[in-house]
């Protein structure tokens, strides 16, 4: 369905220069930018422009990213790509933590930018009908969807693919670089405190006591595995 | 604390003049030296009396240790100990005074009772001779003379008692062994006569001149099962009617002195155990009052340091507990504001590295890609702005990786690296850089070997910072390795795993070891530029060894490639006391020659062993350290002392002057017995021996 869409980006930030750099090289790629400069007005330009995508500075005048991020993510699943220059790991955790799935750090590459917003809008494409269970809960794949008790868990487009990852593969223990690979679309190994972060965001939504987590498990040492059906 | 070593100094008897031994040995009273010997634990003698002390020292040591570190028990123990002697010298004297008075008084008033006694009885003798004289007309038979003095005797003995009526008794007994003439042993009030006098007094009172009266104590001894009693005897040699010496004793009995004398000591005996015990009391409350405050200064000093500064200690008064109080809080107050000072500073700092990066970072970005877009269009240009557009896209890498390398070093300086800590297999890693740098290496036409990884080698690491620098090292070995093989080695042994990075190429000039770490440091400055790379890689990669409280050091040897190892505690918070890899691999042109050469030295393959971990008797391997003059050991190489690295001189003297075998000798720091070979290469050594 959206596989045939240009796919919408929303580029938030406020230097201009930037921006437009920004915007060449993603019309050139065939996507679609639109762009605001002000944190204030992200929200609204959001709503407006339905983005399939946004990349987010983290730095802004107003509202600063972090808080924009929570508001968009408040309203939405859409993958927000978080542009920081500081690698530091509280602000990249804190980015993270507020909902953003995915960040890459100052200065970019041009590929290296397009290959993270396709692996972000990849997943877009059509899912064969599938439906899996972990604990006690319920997957459809192609509905997107996840119930426990009939009763329905919201989850990002990447927490979803996340689970959905771990549920394919019970019987694996999956490490962060194989997740990294699979859930983010990352060739190297990268960052692994994406995935920490977002396995705790996962918990947080589908674990009764995330304290003790019984979906997704830590295996020390090693990573994450599905917790037993 | 010198004392506190319990197991030490008995292992090394006569060590040295430790006070212990020499103590124990030259002192000649047996109690000193057993204390000596107990307390301090060294005595010279027989393992026998060792092991015997040792077995008594052992159940003692708690006390022992109480007894150190508690002022508080120790002055309480002291006045209550010293105040015991002070009571018992007291209770001696007074005790002795009041018996003396006493005795004193009744000695006198037994003495007048006596006397009185003694005259009653000759005047009742001259009376009783002269009444038998005049009516017998001084002729009567012995037998009835007898009889007579025998009821006389009783009369008499009856009568003075009576007067005394229980105050005391009355004994008579025949001078000698002569106990006709019915002057046999005679007592009131059933004493037995005999045994309550004693011997010595009768020898007295027969030897004297008979007119003395003679007086000792003794005990009377009663007929009819009394207990006996203490008493005061008086006695003399009086006549009888007939003219004949017997002896007459005044037996008084001190009951009454000694129930008094006893009362008095029960009553001293009570009030000393009070006064025991208060003072040792009033001596706990006193320390008490001195030592609570101490206590609190140390409690807060340890919160101090542990970081919690805004801990003070409570004031209240003006004396000198309270001064000490006023200036511990003026010390911590400064050292907060200090503390404060540097804080922010630091966090400025940082602050401004952020600013800067973001600053910097935004239009790098905005030219990057701008860069890109030309770059990926340079088919359409000229050749000479294509060339211009791919200088541009090449400088701009370099550029930033020069941004990150800096902003990543003044991370560190601020302090604002913070370690991400698990355990991983550094067998992952070395693969996985291993496999990234495969295509350089096979531009450089060399081999990258990997030994040592058929077992895990895990430890608590930051994965992201460990890839870092293995990637660094073998990145940098490739491209000095002239296009010969590169060999990462693991080990892992003890608390601690290490990664070797081995290659063959133009190696380390003498010093060079140190100096690869320093920022911006380019072995050949000739050449330096053909290579990329920030000048800042080993800089960072030594942070990040830091960071994980490891090590992280050069060995080179010109021509002869170099070594670097990466040693990194098992776990986060252990300290590293050695590496499972010798810094000076075992292919070394010297330890290579000196196998050659057959020295009979220790052999190579055991200088090239760190015995640390490998022998696996860490106590044996490690206390001879302190024995070598030069640092050989390899803490001291520890990445906080400024240069975690040591250089390999010899070699490099060997490569200029290759026949120098014996000079080569000379200044090697294991001759003196140093049992650590590896890493042994102090800097100091390089520079002397560079020196000659």
């Amino acid at each position: 369905m959206m596989s045939f869409m240009k796919g919408r980006v929303l580029v938030v930030d406020d230097d201009t220069a930037l921006a437009e750099m920004l915007g060449i090289v993603l019309r050139g790629e065939g996507f679609e930018p639109s762009f605001v400069a002000d944190g204030d007005k992200a929200l609204a330009a959001f709503r407006e422009s339905k983005p399939d995508l946004v990349l987010l500075d983290l730095m802004l005048p107003g509202r600063d990213g972090i808080e924009v991020c929570r508001l968009i993510r408040a309203e939405s699943g859409v993958p927000i790509v978080m542009l920081t220059a500081k690698s530091d790991t509280v602000d990249v955790v804190v980015g993270l933590e507020s909902g953003a799935d995915d960040y890459i750090v100052k200065p970019f590459k041009p590929k290296e930018l397009v290959a993270r917003i396709r692996a972000r809008l990849r997943r877009s494409e059509e899912p064969a009908p599938e439906q899996l269970t972990i604990g006690d809960l319920v997957i459809d794949v192609a509905g997107h969807s996840v119930k426990r008790n009939g009763q329905s868990i919201a989850l990002t487009p990447l927490e979803f693919d996340l689970l959905v990852a771990l549920a394919r593969k019970p019987w694996q223990v999956f490490t962060r670089e194989v997740l990294l690979e699979q859930v983010w679309g990352y060739r190297h190994a990268a960052d692994t405190r994406l995935v920490n972060v977002h396995v705790q965001r996962l918990r947080s939504k589908v674990e009764k006591d995330p304290e003790r987590p019984e979906i997704v498990v830590t295996v020390r040492g090693v990573g994450y595995k599905a917790g037993p059906s | 604390m010198p004392r506190d070593s319990a197991a030490s100094a008995p292992g090394r008897p006569g060590a040295g003049p430790g006070r212990a031994s020499g103590r124990g040995a030259g002192n000649p009273r047996r109690g000193r030296f057993f204390t000596a010997a107990l307390l301090s634990g060294g005595v010279q003698g027989s393992p026998v009396v060792r092991l015997f002390i040792r077995w008594v020292r052992r159940p003692l040591l708690p006390v022992m240790r109480l007894w150190r570190r508690n002022i508080q028990l120790r002055v309480v123990a002291t006045t209550l100990l010293m105040s015991l002697g002070v009571v018992l010298l007291l209770g001696f004297v007074v005790i002795g005074q009041v018996r003396n008075g006493l005795l004193e008084a009744k000695v006198k008033a037994s003495q007048s009772q006596a006397t009185g006694g003694f005259a009653v009885a000759r005047q009742s003798a001259d009376e009783t001779a002269a009444a038998t004289h005049g009516s017998t007309g001084g002729n009567g038979t012995d037998g009835q003379q007898s009889q007579n003095v025998i009821q006389w005797m009783s009369d008499l003995v009856e009568s003075l008692s009576s007067g005394g009526s229980g105050a005391f008794d009355v004994v008579t007994l025949p001078v000698g062994d002569d106990s006709g003439g019915g002057r046999s042993p005679r007592g009131s009030g059933y004493v037995s006569p005999a045994e309550s006098v004693p011997a010595s007094l009768r020898d007295r009172v027969n030897s004297s001149s008979s007119t003395a009266a003679a007086q000792s104590y003794t005990r009377i001894v009663y007929s009819n099962r009394k207990d006996s009693q203490p008493a005061l005897v008086i006695g003399k040699q009086v006549n009888d009617p007939n003219g004949h010496p017997y002896e007459l004793y005044y037996l008084f009995p001190l009951t009454q002195e000694e129930k008094s004398l006893s009362l008095v000591k029960g009553t001293l005996a009570t009030a000393g155990l009070f006064v025991v015990v208060l003072l040792g009391a009033i001596a706990w409350l006193v320390v008490r009052q001195v030592v609570t405050p101490v206590r609190m200064a140390a409690g807060i000093a340890e919160r101090l340091s542990a970081g919690r500064l805004q801990e003070r200690m409570k004031v209240t008064g003006e004396d000198d507990i309270a001064r000490l109080g006023e200036a511990f809080n003026k010390m911590a107050q400064n050292l907060q504001l200090k503390i404060q000072q540097l804080e922010d500073l630091s966090r400025m700092q940082r602050r401004f590295v952020s600013d800067v990066s973001h600053e910097l970072r935004t239009p790098l970005t905005t030219v990057r890609m701008a860069a890109d877009v030309i770059h990926e269009a340079r088919e359409d240009f000229d050749p000479m702005t294509a060339r211009s557009a791919e200088l541009l896209a090449d400088q701009l890498d370099r550029f930033e990786s020069l941004l990150a390398d800096l902003l990543e070093i003044s991370r560190f300086d601020a302090g604002a690296a913070a370690l991400e800590a698990e355990p991983i297999d550094l067998r992952e890693v070395v693969r996985r850089v291993v496999g990234g740098a495969e295509p350089l290496a096979e531009r450089k036409g060399s081999r990258i070997r990997v030994v040592g990884d058929l077992q895990p080698v895990v430890a608590e690491a930051d994965a992201r910072r460990v890839e870092r620098v293995l990637r660094n090292l073998v990145v940098n070995a490739v491209e000095h390795g002239d296009g010969k093989d590169v060999v990462v080695k693991l080990a892992s042994a003890g608390g601690a795993v290490a990664v070797a990075v081995r290659d063959y190429g133009v190696g380390l000039k003498p010093g060079e070891a140190t100096r690869v770490f320093s920022r911006f440091w380019r072995a050949d400055p000739a050449r330096a530029r053909t290579t990329g790379g920030t000048g800042l890689g080993l800089s960072i990669a030594l942070e990040d060894a830091r960071l994980h409280g490891g090590w992280l050091q050069a060995w080179g040897e010109p021509g002869g490639g170099s070594q670097f190892r990466l040693t990194l505690p098992r776990t986060a918070d252990e300290p590293l006391r050695g590496s499972p890899i010798p810094l000076e691999p075992k292919d070394s042109r010297r330890n290579r020659g000196l196998d050659d050469g057959g020295t009979p030295r220790g052999g190579a393959e055991k200088l090239a062993t760190v015995p640390v971990q490998q022998t696996g008797g860490n106590a044996s391997a490690l206390p001879p350290r302190q024995g070598a003059a030069t640092p050989v050991a390899d803490p001291t190489a520890l990445p906080g002392n400024g240069n975690g690295n040591r250089v390999v001189p010899r070699p490099a003297n060997r490569g200029r002057r290759p026949d120098d075998r014996t000079g080569a000798q000379v200044p090697d720091p294991r001759a003196g017995g140093g049992p650590e070979p590896a890493g042994q290469d102090s800097t100091e050594a390089g520079e002397a021996f560079r020196g000659r």
